[in-house]
């Protein structure tokens, strides 16, 4: 296998450690042996500038396969082929309301097939998955990546299993076992999933999309920062506003507009990276606040269980990238994140998950207390759908009113309205 | 009765690829040291050139992570778990 490996890498060159630089074939391996230091996958840029330009990239379908030479498998996709792509939506109501001049809403809350941004990384590391022989494929979860495997792994005829936390949502429950998927509920919060997931991945032969398998997994990311470049008519953002669960996702997308800006696909300009987090899981938004290099776990307590991760494996490099980038992070209440979720969903028609809730209520503190000020231009990332937390919501955003089946007490009902009008 | 530490595969090449090795009870500076001992090499892939634990390294006794206990003082009694975990991704 290794052989097939070096032969057929596509455009990829090696996995390295992020820490001492070590290179290790491009395997299911994902910690330097040497310092546990986390590995990325290195690209050879001087073949992929030779075939990826705007015109190359506008050509091809609207997936974000588009950027296929910038994505880690060897060969063209076979899973996920139709994820991405997802709307860049002009939200002026909503900047408005947040006393913004420029506001755009990237809405993952729409990702094809499960409704969430993890369809990008798992796309990815089922298609490299299969490249490296695996049937079987697994994944630690809060709940999205797990709906996530499970979907994309039926539709690859790949046997997946999936561990969750117990107390997750029915919703993303639901959304697991319906694919068939097995999924193993553990009685602890995420971290003592993910404890559990590294020991069962160094004793089964199994692709742990986000354990052995994250190199590849976690570069499918940047996929989302590729399109808000392309969609913005090929420029960078002044500001990008990120969830930070792991604080993957915000480095990554960091690393998209490097890339982009490196191979000459857009102009560099200066760009911001902004974190947000739960006020009851905020390890990295703590330690930034306090102009730390490095966090302290904490256990989670928060209805944003999908950022409740309270040892971030990115953590450290989150931080990095908000300092280098100039950008802030800050943390929001349950009480925030179900306003923000109602202002995002009454100013712009979307209804995101609870991690939506933490970017728009985060977006609205960095803007008040002009982090991000008020006459520039930001991008907030929607990272997953709030069809699948409605516990969260329910009973905070009111009840249907129930009348007869008859005229005069439907305008009785208007006539009270006027009185005392409910939506004001 | 004795301690035991489940030993990562990134680390077995070390262990001569033992899973389980046995520890005397003491703190998790102790069970370094003693692993140093056995294993030469073990204690720089787990500590930084401060001697502190390394930033992508988790370590747990009993399923409960150090840093919430006493760190490197944390104490080891006989019978109990130590794993040793890299950092994962999320969620």
């Amino acid at each position: 296998m290794e052989k097939r490996m070096q032969s057929n890498a596509g455009f990829m060159k090696a996995l390295k450690c992020r820490e001492c630089g070590r290179e290790y074939p491009l395997a299911a391996t994902h910690v330097c042996e040497f310092d546990f230091g986390p590995l990325e996958v290195v690209y050879d840029y001087a073949l992929i500038k030779k075939s990826l330009t705007r015109a190359t990239i506008e050509s091809r379908p609207n997936t974000m396969w588009r950027y296929r030479e910038l994505l880690p498998v060897a060969e063209d996709p076979t899973v996920g082929t139709q994820v991405g792509f997802t709307p860049l939506i002009k939200a002026d109501r909503l900047a408005k309301a947040l006393g913004i001049r420029e506001l755009w809403i990237k809405n993952d809350a729409v990702n094809y097939p499960t409704l969430s941004f993890k369809d990008r990384v798992v796309s990815v590391a089922l298609s490299r998955a299969k490249e490296l022989g695996f049937t079987t494929v697994a994944c630690a979860s809060t709940g999205n990546l797990a709906n996530s495997v499970a979907a994309n792994a039926a539709a690859a005829g790949l046997k997946a299993y999936v561990f969750i936390p117990s107390d997750l949502e029915q919703g993303k429950i639901v959304n697991s076992l319906i694919y068939g998927a097995q999924v193993i509920s553990i009685k602890g919060h995420y971290d003592e999933v993910n404890r559990l997931c590294a020991e069962i991945a160094g004793k089964y032969g199994w692709a742990f999309v986000n354990v052995n398998m994250r190199p590849y997994y976690a570069e499918g990311s940047k996929s989302m920062g590729f399109e808000i470049m392309e969609q913005l008519g090929w420029r960078l953002p002044q500001h990008t506003v990120v969830p930070m669960a792991s604080g993957s996702l915000l480095t990554k997308i960091h690393k998209s507009y490097q890339e982009m800006s490196k191979l000459g696909l857009v102009t560099e300009t200066p760009w911001h990276m902004h974190g947000a987090q739960a006020t009851g899981c905020n390890p990295i938004s703590q330690a930034q606040k306090a102009g730390l290099d490095f966090f302290k776990p904490v256990k989670p307590n928060t209805i944003a269980k999908s950022l409740a991760i309270g040892t971030p494996a990115d953590g450290f490099y989150s931080l990095k990238v908000m300092k280098e980038s100039h950008g802030h992070a800050e943390d929001v209440t349950d009480d925030e994140i179900r306003d923000a979720i109602k202002l995002l969903a009454e100013c712009e028609g979307i209804f995101a998950e609870t991690a939506g809730g933490v970017t728009v209520g985060v977006a609205k503190k960095l803007i008040a207390s002009g982090k991000i000020p008020a006459k520039d231009s930001a991008v907030l990332c929607i990272t997953g759908n709030g069809l699948k937390t409605l516990d969260a919501v329910m009973g905070h955003c009111g009840q249907p009113r129930e009348i007869k089946p008859s005229l005069r007490e439907f305008e009785a009902l208007l006539a009270a309205e006027k009185q005392s009008p409910v939506n004001a | 009765m004795a301690a035991k530490v489940r030993i990562p595969t990134p680390l077995r090449k070390l262990t001569n690829d033992e899973e389980v090795v046995e520890v005397n009870p003491g703190t998790i500076a102790g069970t370094i040291a003693e692993l140093q001992a056995r294993f030469p090499g073990i204690k720089e892939r787990l500590l930084d050139e401060n001697g502190g634990v390394r930033r992508f390294v988790n370590v747990y006794v009993n399923e409960e992570d150090i840093r919430f206990l006493q760190n490197q003082d944390t104490p080891v009694k006989d019978g109990d778990e130590i794993s040793i975990i890299p950092a994962i991704a999320g969620g």
